[in-house]
């Protein structure tokens, strides 16, 4: 059923093991990639216009990846996350992956810290964005430019 | 298909504490950007929601995009309000849905 284009991720987790033999090779077929006018697209529709503000977030990533598929971030925002002043959302977006937008977090008071660590897919060298919305109304951002060596997929046509 | 999901957090706490909740669950995440040797297009598949409830309260939820790695890790905290349960729920395209439990113990 969901056998097609699965086999490197298949194999890569014991409980995905039930995948047919020979499913079929996968090549790149590099799809038009966001443009940064995409991304700010994406940031207009997370912030309806409101101006973002730099400073409390920090976005941890590291500034080299020698695997776009798989990149290890962290956004942790300061915030006393209490009712009246808390962080109700997080979202990374990145510049020139062919969709801008990665995750978005929804969280609140219940949270007590506003940290979130993921890993995330690059498709190439570029700038991730992270986006706190917090409770006030305000917007808070911080970039980071990463460099990718091998992008995200690059290796299915290998 | 079934999917394997690890969760990890400390099944006790103390009133109050902010504990650290770490999830992961097997699943391609497949783009649908990608295309076979042949050329055809490789549908989405993909998980599209992730979310936390303690107690039936929902404390944390996530929209997933297809820049999440195969076998998407997410870590979140959450206040240890009380004893009893955290259900964790993932659901996707093509009806994908798995939800787990677990028990948190708060002295």
């Amino acid at each position: 059923m969901r056998s097609r284009g699965m086999t490197r991720r298949g194999m890569l987790m014991a409980g995905l093991a039930a995948l047919p033999a020979g499913a079929a090779l996968t090549v790149i077929v590099r799809p038009a990639a966001a443009t940064p006018e995409a991304m700010q697209e994406a940031i207009r529709r997370i912030t309806g216009g409101a101006p973002l503000r730099r400073g409390r977030v920090r976005l941890e990533i590291p500034p080299l990846s020698e695997n776009g598929n798989s990149v290890a971030c962290a956004v942790a925002v300061d915030s006393p996350m209490t009712a009246a002043d808390h962080v109700k959302a997080i979202h990374v977006v990145t510049e020139k992956n062919p969709q801008p937008n990665v995750i978005g977090v929804h969280l609140g008071p219940r949270a007590g810290r506003a940290r979130i660590a993921t890993r995330l897919r690059l498709s190439d060298t570029q700038t991730v964005t992270a986006i706190a919305a917090l409770s006030d109304g305000s917007f808070w951002a911080e970039s980071a430019n990463v460099i990718v060596t091998m992008g995200a997929c690059l290796e299915d046509a290998l | 298909m079934t999917a394997q999901a690890l969760i990890h957090f400390p099944k006790k706490a103390r009133r109050g504490e902010v504990i650290e909740i770490r999830t992961m669950i097997s699943h391609p995440m497949e783009t649908g950007f990608r295309r076979t040797q042949q050329g055809e297009p490789i549908p989405r598949n993909i998980i599209t929601a992730f979310a936390c409830r303690y107690n039936d309260v929902e404390v944390f939820r996530a929209d997933l995009f297809p820049a999440m790695t195969a076998n998407p890790f997410l870590s979140f905290h959450t206040v240890a309000a009380e004893s009893g349960t955290l259900t964790f729920t993932w659901t996707g395209d093509d009806g994908f849905r798995v939800e787990e439990r677990a028990k948190i113990e708060v002295g």
